[in-house]
């Protein structure tokens, strides 16, 4: 990642989440969850898959309406389509959700086209520099469906910082990337906090880039808030299903294992 | 009951995606790139085939006229008939089923596909409303351009009228004659009235289209759904609305 400054605003917000439930169908996804994230840290929302995490995340971008309590960016409500005007607000979603009519370039700078933020000249500056940021710069005309997964991740990362977010939201940031790439994405979020002391809240299963770049961190299972603490809080986890998620083993000897062996026979 | 609940959450949905585009209209301006491509879209891409089918509608509803009116002698009446027939009725309808079918469909599947792949999400999180971008250039293009495909609908069909007139041996009504009986009887109002229900049809289409598209739920299975719901929805409101449109309008 190149050494410039991200144009980040330099206000940011903390979130308050009180109470929140939310079912699909009768069905309840995310039961009683209340957080508090401070402003300019960067906390993690981690569990297994199906927990309820990037409904939660839905929820702090707008994109969802709770079924019971509230949501609240500072003191706006961000489902609220008045006040959500009030928050810049970005978020990096799992599967990019860049526009496939776009090429890289226009998908910087429909942001800033949008909403009239500067002559075309001034908009092709706040692009590059972005897009040199996450070393992006040749891929400026090609089209989304011509990129790689980390490529289309580190474009949907440019993307939400092209538009100078006081708020910066990831769902699964790492997750179908290799090693490397998921490495260096980690980098990327903690020096875009290093850089700009922006909110930032990822929500992941990976346990590497949790550990890594997390202030805070909060275990989300079967849609409740289980433990929420410092990275030093979850070194000997008491509850076991915690513990579990966090240093998963294979056993072996199972015999489910042995179950397959002998079917397999 | 959950069926009938599901009928009328769809008709709420709509309407309100009428009001809340027409919200963004003073912004036109800025989309105008937009509208343009748009009118593009669903003017130009559509005509050869609103031509062609047009052309041969006109013709073969002199052939039948023909092959009818000959037994009472009221040949000369042909161009009578054609014209208002595709002036008043058949133009305004086949446009909005062409279009329904051509432009609808794949607008469907477009927003089908952005809401599914959460493009809309990262609209709706970059404060883009989705109305002013994606739905009020479209409204606004077809508002503009049905009655021009309207109005060459209807000369292509009077034209394939003239054609099948002169040159079928048992009609044999000369052109002068076809566009003089075609004249005789029809007034400006016919005109504006198939103009109106052209403008009605295409604005409701595309109107379902985008709301069928943008409200597609799930995984990609959804996006071919959603466009044969966009075409039968559409076409089922077509002809509804000819109705209680023409009632109004006579």
């Amino acid at each position: 990642m190149a050494g410039t400054t991200a144009p980040f605003a330099k206000k940011t917000f903390g979130v308050t989440i009180e109470k929140l439930c939310k079912s699909f169908a009768r069905v309840p996804v995310l039961k009683d969850v209340s957080l508090e994230v401070k402003p300019g840290e960067i906390f993690v929302i981690m569990g297994p898959s199906g927990s309820g995490k990037s409904v939660l995340l839905r929820h702090i971008a707008g994109l969802e309406l709770p079924t019971s309590g509230r949501v609240r960016i500072g003191d706006f409500d961000p489902s609220d389509p008045a006040t959500r005007q009030q928050i810049r607000l970005a978020m990096v979603f799992q599967a990019g959700a860049l526009f496939n009519s776009l090429t890289v370039y226009d998908n910087l700078a429909l942001y800033l086209r949008e909403h009239r933020l500067g002559s075309e000249g001034q908009i092709r500056e706040r692009v590059m520099h972005a897009l040199q940021i996450l070393s992006l710069e040749k891929a400026a005309l090609q089209f989304p469906a011509a990129l790689s997964g980390g490529m289309k991740k580190r474009v949907a990362i440019a993307r939400a910082l092209v538009t100078g977010p006081q708020l910066l939201l990831y769902d699964e940031p790492t997750s179908e990337l290799d090693p490397v790439m998921s490495a260096t994405i980690t980098e990327v979020i903690a020096a875009l906090r290093d850089q700009t002391s922006v909110t930032t809240i990822v929500v992941s299963h990976d346990r590497d880039l949790a550990l890594s770049i997390a202030d805070r961190m909060a275990i989300i299972i079967d849609g409740r808030i289980r433990a929420t603490g410092v990275i030093a809080d979850f070194a000997h986890p008491a509850d076991p299903d915690i513990a579990n998620f966090l240093k998963p083993t294979i056993d072996l000897k199972n015999p489910r294992f042995k179950q397959l062996e002998n079917d397999h026979e | 009951m959950k069926e009938l609940n599901s009928i009328f959450a769809s008709i709420g949905s709509t309407v309100l995606l009428a009001i809340n585009s027409g919200r963004y209209l003073k912004t036109l301006p800025r989309q105008f790139p937009r509208f343009i491509d748009q009118c593009y879209s669903i003017g130009y891409t559509t005509l050869p085939i609103v031509t062609i089918l047009s052309f041969f509608i006109g013709s073969v509803l002199a052939l039948q006229s023909g092959y009818s009116m000959q037994n009472f002698g009221a040949k000369q009446l042909i161009g009578t008939l054609v014209g208002m027939s595709m002036v008043r009725e058949l133009g305004p309808v086949m446009v909005a089923i062409l279009l329904a079918g051509r432009v609808g469909s794949a607008i469907a599947a477009e927003l089908a596909s952005m809401k599914v792949y959460q493009e809309i999400d990262a609209l709706v999180t970059m404060n883009i409303p989705p109305e002013r971008m994606l739905v009020m250039p479209r409204l606004v293009a077809v508002v503009f351009m049905m009655p021009v495909l309207a109005s060459i609908a209807n000369l292509c069909g009077w034209f394939g009228g003239a054609l099948v007139c002169k040159y079928t041996g048992f009609i044999s009504v000369e052109p002068d004659a076809y566009f003089a009986a075609l004249k005789r009887y029809m007034e400006a109002k016919d005109v504006w009235d198939g103009l109106i229900k052209a403008d009605v049809f295409g604005f409701v289409v595309i109107l379902v289209s985008c709301n069928i598209g943008l409200n597609t739920r799930g995984g990609p299975r959804e996006i071919g759904a959603a466009v044969t719901k966009a075409v039968v929805v559409s076409l089922v409101l077509i002809l509804v609305l000819d109705y209680f449109v023409t009632k109004a309008l006579v």
